[in-house]
């Protein structure tokens, strides 16, 4: 078989003397999406900060494409094509929403600029209504597709993001999902990290649950949706 | 009251002097608006600049003016060092460490001119340095005019940068949200480093405009920087156009209180402003950031 696209082999790290990590272990191969659930402080975006390298590993090893990118600096990270749309969005308030597409591309794929912002204008057509409104100034749906579209403008090799569909309605929960399995058909690989179990599973091709900063259950989505320790994991029942 | 025929050039000299206090603002509000720092070394590095100037044009016979464009990138060069190479490894990413770190700095920086230049003042004898360009209803002293020429020009290619290149843009975009910029592909270490470096060039051009018609001494800097202090305070900590504004309407504020208060008490009327402004509109005059 051949060599995950990303690997973490125990990982541990945490906020200052406080360990969040214990020792996490998971692989994402490529065309894969991967969903990592758990209940809220499980850890899911103090992986995801981890592997971004925007909080530095204490042991264990985070490989992307067979290169150890434990040590590296966030931009370098992104420069290799792992891109992460994180919680809360993180969007640019004082800039224009065309503005944070073309810094999506600032350190990748800038060439291809323009072509990229149509194809994610192709997407999110409601962002190409907008594009000089001020990004601050969108509705939170809004503030959610252009925090994706940003991602792709860097034409991710691994896309990673961190829950997508906190605070969407009913309705664009749905066309998040659609919108997910198209992202991974056109050839990128996706580690999503959720609240909405459900869902993910239901798009996943493989499945962890964290629980206190380890992994306490993989596998394939209809095994882990079957799994009476999937309640006790995410509801802490 | 006062006649026009004496308000009109004092409004306008006004003008004219608070470009360059803009100017000096502007560094300090742009590194500010960006790392979320005051500067404290601001003042000392002003000193610094003023004595680049000035032996620049005793030992290599250089113009002020034409020193600009050598000290300016030299300047950028330096304070892109100083940020990356010693600010940023001595404070460990803790800000208050950045204000102590800062603070150091200019003690030595203050401490080194001591030691070198001993505290006497030099100035230097240009012959522009007192030419007048007589407008009719007023005449306005040559240096100043051109001070004002050159901040108007440092000002809109400031603009140009920060809105029309991915620099400018990835300045903004830090100074609002780091870790997206981070997670963008954006080297924050390096961005830090580029707009110090651009706050400190702002003073080498300062330094350059001001020697032809000031003196230098190893403390020279600081009563611009204290004036500077209040203008960004006034325009709203980290607005560029709030500097900017704020140095013109703080260059009136003081012609005019020499005009009603006796020359000595010009800056008087800054302060006195300066403290009404902080009872009545704390977030500044003018609000709109970076
Ligand atoms: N900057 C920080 N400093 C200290 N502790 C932190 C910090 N960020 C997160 N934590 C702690 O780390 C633990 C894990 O947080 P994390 O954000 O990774 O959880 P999560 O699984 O993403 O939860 P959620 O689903 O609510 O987003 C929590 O107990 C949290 O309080
Ligand atoms: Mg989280």
């Amino acid at each position: 078989m051949a060599e995950p696209v990303l690997a973490v082999s125990g990982l541990r790290t945490g906020y200052g003397a406080t360990e969040i990590l214990r020792g996490v272990d998971l692989a994402v191969n490529a065309g894969e999406i991967v969903a990592v659930l758990g209940s809220n402080g499980a850890g899911k975006s103090t992986l995801n900060r981890a592997i971004s390298g925007v909080l530095r590993p204490w042991s264990g090893a985070i490989r992307f494409c067979d290169i150890d990118i434990g040590r590296e600096k966030p931009a370098t990270i992104v420069g290799r094509g792992l891109i992460q749309v994180p919680e809360g969005r993180r969007i640019f308030p004082n800039m224009t929403v065309r503005e944070n597409l073309d810094l999506g591309a600032y350190r990748r794929a800038r060439p291809r600029r323009e072509d990229n912002r149509g194809r994610v204008f192709a997407i999110f057509p409601r962002l190409a209504e907008r594009q000089s409104q001020r990004a601050g100034t969108l509705s939170g749906g809004e503030q959610q597709m252009l925090a994706i579209g940003r991602g792709l403008m860097a034409e991710p090799i691994l896309l990673i993001l961190d829950e997508p569909s906190l605070g969407l309605s009913p309705l664009l929960v749905e066309e998040l999902f659609a919108l997910i399995k198209r992202i991974n058909a056109e050839g990128i690989t996706l580690l999503l990290v959720e609240q909405n179990v459900a869902q993910s599973l239901e798009v996943a091709h493989r499945a962890y649950i964290l629980e206190n900063g380890a992994i306490v259950l993989q596998g394939n989505p209809t095994d882990i949706g079957n799994d009476p320790n999937l309640k006790r994991a995410y509801l802490g029942l | 009251m006062l006649s026009p025929v004496i308000l009109i050039p004092a409004v306008l000299n006004g003008l004219l002097i608070g470009a360059v206090y803009a100017l000096v603002a502007l560094g300090l509000t742009l590194i500010y608006g960006v790392l979320h720092i005051i500067n404290f070394a601001h003042g000392a590095l002003l000193t610094a600049a003023m004595f680049a100037a000035f032996f620049v044009h005793r030992l290599l016979g250089l113009d002020p003016y034409l020193a600009a464009v050598l000290l300016t990138p030299l300047f950028f060069v330096f304070g892109y060092g100083l940020q990356r190479f010693i600010i940023a490894p001595a404070a460990h990413g803790e800000d208050r460490n950045i204000l102590l770190v800062t603070l150091g700095l200019a003690v030595i920086i203050e401490n080194g001119l001591l030691y070198a230049f001993r505290a006497d003042t030099r100035t230097i004898n240009l012959d522009y340095a007192f030419r007048v360009i007589d407008l009719g209803i007023v005449f306005l002293a040559v240096p100043r005019v051109v001070a004002f020429g050159v901040v108007i020009v440092v000002a809109l290619i400031l603009w140009f940068v920060m809105s029309r290149t991915d620099t400018g843009r990835a300045i903004r975009a830090v100074a609002k949200e780091k870790l997206g910029a981070e997670l963008s592909g954006i080297d924050v270490a390096h961005i830090y480093a580029v707009t110090f470096g651009l706050g400190t060039a702002c003073l080498a051009i300062a330094a350059c405009l001001l020697i032809p018609t000031y003196y230098v001494n190893p403390q020279a800097g600081n009563a611009f920087v204290l004036i500077a202090f209040t203008i960004v305070v006034l325009g709203g900590m980290g607005s560029v156009a709030g500097a900017l504004l704020g140095g013109l309407f703080v260059g009136v504020v003081e012609s005019l209180s020499g005009l009603y208060l006796g020359e000595s008490l010009g800056q008087l009327g800054i302060f006195v402003m300066f403290i009404l402004v902080l009872l009545f509109r704390p977030n500044g005059l003018f609000g709109e950031r970076i």
